[in-house]
């Protein structure tokens, strides 16, 4: 393997990492907090994708799509977290994966309706759709490097917010025994709400980055989802500091596996990875929950 | 008794199997006999069709009752059900095409015979599913839904890949199949054996969740801690029951592969596994003929919405929320309210 594809895919791996990341964050908080599996992230995924192409097309300017979609993507989760989500999380995981599948069926035929069956163009956004020379010899694409910048100070930001104030200690209180929180005066369900909306705004903007590099379509959500799940489960669910671990790590695996294994085996490798882990610590890498 | 004294009473799950043994058989006897009557009404209705989409319900319905034992039996939320019925399409599809060379393989037989093909298709879905068990169990609740979710879509980008059994296209089945060297691709008494399967699977279920085997399994469910406690190893019989759910979700693949002469990736993404976990609860998880019963329901309900509106699966999905919300006990407890006699549990 030469320098130049080393440094290339491992950009590559980065950029998936981040922005796994993003989804993956508001999966685990959601799920460490209320206990409650959300299979619709990978929807606020989606539509984030579909209401930034839309502004997009209408306005020209990608600046103003992410101000428009990112707060919109956030205002959907809200109202999904009130009317529906809201009612199941005394309910058992079962009745959770039943109601969200049934709703990713609802939300994916909305968005048909709205939008059509046909791929929503996207294009990269002109001021970014250039390349940058990384290393003397080989040149990466600015936008891809912008999803990897954009990536790392929301990581960054969240680590701030989470770990130095105190709406962050909340969430950690939260997370980590919600009773307890709760009985300690903290107000566990305004906080649920501000997480839920957080997580839908942070998957709302890996769809929209997504968007140019991919395509946008009905459907996009869900291998988003499933990976995301991956991350989750093998960073411990309910820790924000291993999802970014565990995103970065599944970010570079699969990226690598798919350049330098056969394909077959190249698209198990992330899975063989999370078997691995998991068998040896069953709880992930930094377990929450005591 | 101890182990039946602490299972009685409690869940829902408990409801059907020990108390009347006689009941439910009549039930698995009332049910077969309705589907074996099928193609005779089909052809007093001139409408052939009906046997297709029949076929198509009987063996979902084998998928649905083997996903049953470990999800209404033994509280394992499975997503990775659909993955494990690919696997037995696909035994099934690879080892046929190898007859017409195809493609090859040194490790399955190149055969159209199904009394090889179809117990080969459990023994190696019953294998993928132990290998999976031993990852899976040893985690529990949530961490058990997704790592089961993440292995089937596992297997879906695997054959996805595989590009010599035809990748995202599928694999064409055209060699022509038999059992015990007389053809099988008459369509009528194709469905007869898939309904002769059904039977088999049934009453073997009913006696299995009945026999010891079953009541710790459905203890395991309730209380891990109290069942090690009395000495025995919940892992072992949870993993025993999921390679054998496994090993069915593996016959009803080979046998959906066969029915179409075709399988593909498509057969076997995560959308299905949820499917199969739907008709289970529609049907009613704590009966061994629940998942019959929601599979009828799901797969009629599916063909017509489909037949009605391009947008179907906005009232499938509908459906589903209500179902969830409102039906905590399936079809089955309605039957059950409806028939004379019959007692809401």
């Amino acid at each position: 393997m030469t320098t130049a594809l080393l440094i290339e895919q491992g950009l590559n791996g980065l950029q998936l990492g981040v922005q796994l990341f993003l989804m993956a964050a508001g999966l685990t908080l959601v799920f460490g907090i209320m206990n409650m599996i959300n299979l619709t992230h990978g929807s606020l995924f989606m539509v984030g994708a579909f209401l930034a192409a839309t502004v997009l097309a209408k306005t020209g300017s990608f600046a103003l799509a992410l101000v428009v979609a990112v707060p919109a993507t956030a205002a959907a989760g809200l109202v999904l977290e009130a009317v529906v989500l809201r009612r199941f999380y005394s309910r058992g995981h079962l009745d959770q994966v039943l109601v969200t599948f049934g709703l990713i069926m609802v939300i994916n035929e909305l968005t048909r309706m709205m939008w059509g069956p046909v791929p929503v163009p996207m294009p990269v956004p002109q001021l970014l759709s250039g390349a940058v020379t990384v290393y003397p010899g080989i040149t990466y694409p600015s936008f891809r490097l912008a999803i990897l910048g954009v990536g790392l100070l929301v990581a960054a930001g969240l680590y701030v917010v989470v770990v130095h104030t105190r709406v962050g200690m909340w969430v950690r209180a939260g997370a980590s025994d919600r009773a307890i929180a709760s009985a300690m005066g903290v107000n566990v369900s305004l906080v649920f709400s501000l997480v839920f909306a957080a997580g839908a705004a942070l998957a709302g903007l890996a769809g929209i980055m997504a968007g140019p590099i991919s395509a946008v379509q009905v459907g996009m959500g869900e291998p988003v989802l499933i990976l995301a799940l991956v991350v989750t489960v093998i960073g411990g669910i309910g820790s924000i500091k291993g999802a970014l671990i565990a995103a970065l790590l599944i970010g570079l695996a699969d990226t690598f596996g798919r350049v330098l294994l056969p394909p077959a085996l190249g698209s198990m490798i992330i899975f063989m990875m999370m078997a691995a882990i998991l068998a040896w610590r069953p709880r992930g890498l930094f377990p929450v929950h005591g | 008794m101890a182990e039946q004294t602490m299972v009685e009473g409690s869940m829902p799950a408990v409801a059907g199997a020990p108390r009347a043994p006689a009941a439910p058989l009549v039930g698995i006897a009332v049910i077969v006999l309705v589907l074996a009557l099928v193609p005779t009404a089909a052809q007093a209705l001139g409408n052939p069709f009906l046997i297709k989409i029949a076929t198509r319900i009987v063996i979902f319905s084998i998928a649905a009752v083997a996903l049953n034992l470990v999800l209404g039996f033994g509280n394992l939320v499975s997503l990775a059900h659909a993955g494990l019925f690919g696997i037995g399409g696909y035994v099934l599809g690879i080892a046929a095409a190898q007859v017409d060379g195809e493609v090859s393989t040194m490790l399955l037989p190149a055969t159209g015979e199904l009394a090889i093909l179809l117990p080969l298709a459990m023994v190696i879905a019953g294998l993928a599913a132990a290998a999976m068990g031993v990852v899976a169990l040893r985690t529990s609740g949530a961490y058990f839904i997704m790592i089961t979710l993440a292995f089937n879509q596992m297997l879906y980008y695997v054959f996805v890949a595989l590009q010599q059994f035809g990748g995202e296209d599928g694999l064409q089945i055209t060699a022509s199949l038999t059992l015990f060297g007389r053809s099988a691709s008459a369509r009528v008494p194709f469905y007869y054996g898939c309904v002769a399967a059904l039977a088999v699977v049934l009453v073997a279920m009913q006696r299995l969740v009945g026999s010891r085997f079953g009541v710790v399994l459905r203890a395991a469910a309730q209380n891990e801690r109290r069942l090690t406690a009395i000495g025995i190893p919940p892992l072992a019989y949870k993993l025993a029951a999921f390679a054998l759910s496994g090993a069915l979700a593996g016959l009803a693949g080979a046998l959906l592969a066969a029915s179409q002469d075709f399988i593909s990736p498509s057969d076997m993404s995560w959308v299905r596994s949820g499917d199969l976990v739907v008709m289970c609860v529609l049907g009613g998880m704590a009966y061994v003929t629940g998942p019959v019963i929601g599979a009828c329901a799901f797969l009629v309900l599916e063909f017509v919405l489909s037949g009605w509106s391009v947008h179907w699966q906005l009232a499938f999905g509908g459906f589903i929320i209500a179902v969830v919300v409102t039906l905590r006990g399936g079809l089955m407890d309605l039957l059950r309210m409806a028939t004379p006699g019959g007692r809401a549990p």
